[in-house]
């Protein structure tokens, strides 16, 4: 299991993460993860609704940038929230991602509330492969 | 970070709480980066807002200076606070220069109540408010839209509400922009956005969006005559006042044309220092296409602050027992701080057309301006600057040397000093909500840990930022509010 860390040095007003995996099915599923922690509570969610998601991308990093993207989306959409995942990434230009998500809906009587993300920024964007894994930085928009 | 530790101290002073880095501080810079702050402000940014600030003016087409005001700090593209404009026929629009929360902006109502009377319905009140206007992640607004009708809340913004009845007609007028911008175009906005906004009408979001009552205190009148003319009667008058934007669906405009714009800028030639500043051409497809959906976000965010105004006044009218009108519960004004505008202004003697960014800066168009409200235009247009939830806002009014120093631009708020996770280690949610509670601030909050993110100490000092417009003469500072009632998201 990959792990996740906030940055406080970077944009106050909003929130840096700094994810690692040790592959990257690894880092995709931990930085959904840490999306859904900066959310939520993930032990006050039901978890009752199960999706699969299914992306591509020109690159990488874009597919991270989608990804994470795509998992805002659902929380306005559908109001839910997905703190588990599983995550394959495949190909090489274009990229794909296949991911089962398991999670539930922002109920207002259960659920402990934490921010309300706006976007996924481009800000200090990174996605490298590191000795023993891939690395990236994320600025959260909340 | 060396590069801004640098800059910091290449910015020289150039007049009273003016600096400025010369383009000669960063290849690529074509203009030179001005920072309007005392001594004591400049000190308090962080090395992001040099950084960041320098990095925009290396934008094409811009024009005399890439500017930030004295509540700016490190953001992400621009820095909040970042002011900067450029040449119509040949610059750019970028969504980094406008923010995720398209036309994020701030109003204020005044009402006929006193603190007096207020005071021992407070809490009543508050949790009135509280449930009927639906904040913090997962909400959902009190408004059904239908497909045609979203469209026609892009297109005609706060108009479409009164139209609706959630409003007054006069409300529109009180308005920046009448509450609709033009050159909104639905064609242009995805339908993710439409599906991730649908729900979201009369929302008020989380993080530093707020619905707060005000009262004005003794001594808190700068300038009586001006108070007058925006319904400020005297001490101990209630205000209300909101926070908030285009929620998920202006944030979704601007992820869909910010992943765009990083594609497409090579064919452009444009190469930028800072991803999140991807840009294209105003004229360019790509660029008018951005203008569309932008403003259909501006302007349903306009609607927004609408649907929750009449929110306010249905409640405000339970509990006082009296109908709103009777109440006195006017808009004084409503501004947007998140937008890019096309506007024409003087340059070198010329009359220029320009697309004049502003990120977490506020339009403030002086006294005569045709924009300006007609029973305003003699002291200028109104301004609000947000502070925080535990010290207060202000009203200004804009300044003709505002129309010519920054574009008609000026703050918006007290801007951050602390990370939202240093601000919770200082103090437990539960802590200062028990704490303001005494100090008598009633605060109902979605999220207890978005409360500690917003405690007082993680802002600058707002009497200090707002001292400064008014020494550089931005815009001329009107009165204070103090909160004593807080709805956060």
């Amino acid at each position: 299991m990959g792990a996740y860390r906030f940055l406080e040095e970077v944009a106050l007003a909003d929130c840096a993460m700094e994810i690692e995996g040790r592959d990257l099915d690894d880092l995709f599923e931990t930085a959904a993860q840490a999306l859904a922690r900066l959310m939520v509570d993930p032990a006050t969610v039901a978890l009752t609704v199960e999706r699969t998601v299914t992306l591509e991308a020109a690159r990488l990093d874009l597919l991270l940038y989608d990804w994470l993207s795509e998992l805002i989306f659902l929380k306005d959409r559908d109001r839910e929230v997905f703190p588990q995942s599983r995550v394959r990434v495949t190909g090489e230009g274009p990229v794909r991602l296949t991911a089962e998500l398991r999670g539930g809906p922002i109920d207002p009587d259960r659920t402990a509330l934490g921010a309300d993300p706006k976007a996924v920024t481009f800000h200090q964007f990174a996605l490298e492969p590191v000795d023993g894994g891939w690395r990236a930085r994320v600025v959260i928009d909340i | 970070m060396r590069i801004a530790d640098t800059l910091r101290i290449e910015a020289r002073p150039v007049g009273d709480c003016i600096w400025e880095i010369p383009p000669t501080a960063k290849p690529g810079m074509h203009v030179p980066a001005r920072i309007y702050a005392s001594e004591a402000l400049l000190a308090q940014m962080d090395a992001g807002v040099f950084e960041q600030v320098t990095n925009v003016a290396c934008l094409p087409g811009i024009v005399r200076a890439a500017l930030c005001m004295p509540d700016g700090h490190w953001g992400y593209g621009f820095p909040i606070g970042g002011v900067a404009a450029f040449r119509a026929d040949a610059g750019v629009i970028s969504p980094g220069g406008i923010g995720f929360d398209i036309n994020c902006g701030m109003r204020v109502i005044r009402t006929g109540l006193t603190e007096d009377e207020v005071r021992p319905r407070l809490r009543e009140l508050i949790d009135a408010l509280f449930g009927a206007v639906p904040s913090g992640v997962g909400a959902k607004g009190f408004v059904h839209l239908t497909d045609v009708a979203f469209r026609k809340v892009m297109v005609e913004g706060a108009g479409w509400c009164v139209a609706q009845g959630y409003g007054w007609p006069e409300d529109l007028e009180h308005t920046e922009g009448r509450g609709c911008l033009p050159g909104a175009d639905p064609a242009h906005v995805s339908a993710r956005a439409m599906a991730r906004g649908m729900n979201q009408l009369g929302t008020l979001g989380s993080g530093n969006h707020y619905l707060e009552i005000q009262v004005v205190r003794p001594g808190a009148i700068h300038d009586a005559r001006a108070a007058k003319v925006l319904g400020v009667e005297g001490p101990g008058q209630i205000f209300v006042m909101l926070h908030c934007g285009s929620r998920g669906f202006g944030h979704q405009i601007g992820t869909d044309y910010l992943r765009l714009f990083d594609d497409i800028m090579p064919r452009y030639g444009i190469a930028v220092r800072d991803r999140e500043l991807a840009c294209a051409p105003f004229r360019s497809k790509e660029g008018q296409a951005y203008w569309g959906a932008m403003n259909a976000a501006a302007n349903s965010a306009f609607a927004n602050r609408q649907v929750i105004t009449h929110r306010v006044r249905e409640v405000f009218s339970k509990v006082f027992g009296k109908d709103a009108r009777e109440l006195g519960l006017s808009v004084i004004y409503d501004v947007c701080h998140n937008t890019a505008k096309l506007e024409r202004h003087a340059v070198d003697g010329a009359d220029v057309e320009l697309v004049v960014h502003r990120k977490g800066a506020t339009r403030a168009f002086g006294p005569g301006a045709s924009d300006v409200p007609a029973d305003y235009r003699e002291i200028g247009q109104p301004v609000i600057i947000g502070g925080s939830m535990e010290t207060g806002s202000a009203l200004l009014v804009g300044t003709a040397h505002a129309m010519t120093e920054t574009w008609g631009s000026t703050a918006h708020g007290a801007g951050r000093t602390m990370s939202r996770a240093e601000a919770k280690r200082r103090v437990w949610g539960e802590t200062l909500l028990k704490e303001m509670d005494a100090r008598g601030i009633v605060v109902r909050a979605a999220s207890k840990s978005g409360v500690a993110e917003e405690a007082g100490f993680a802002y600058k000092d707002l009497d200090a930022v707002v001292d400064v417009l008014d020494r550089v003469g931005l815009s001329r500072k009107v009165v204070s509010l103090t909160p004593i009632g807080n709805i956060k998201g």
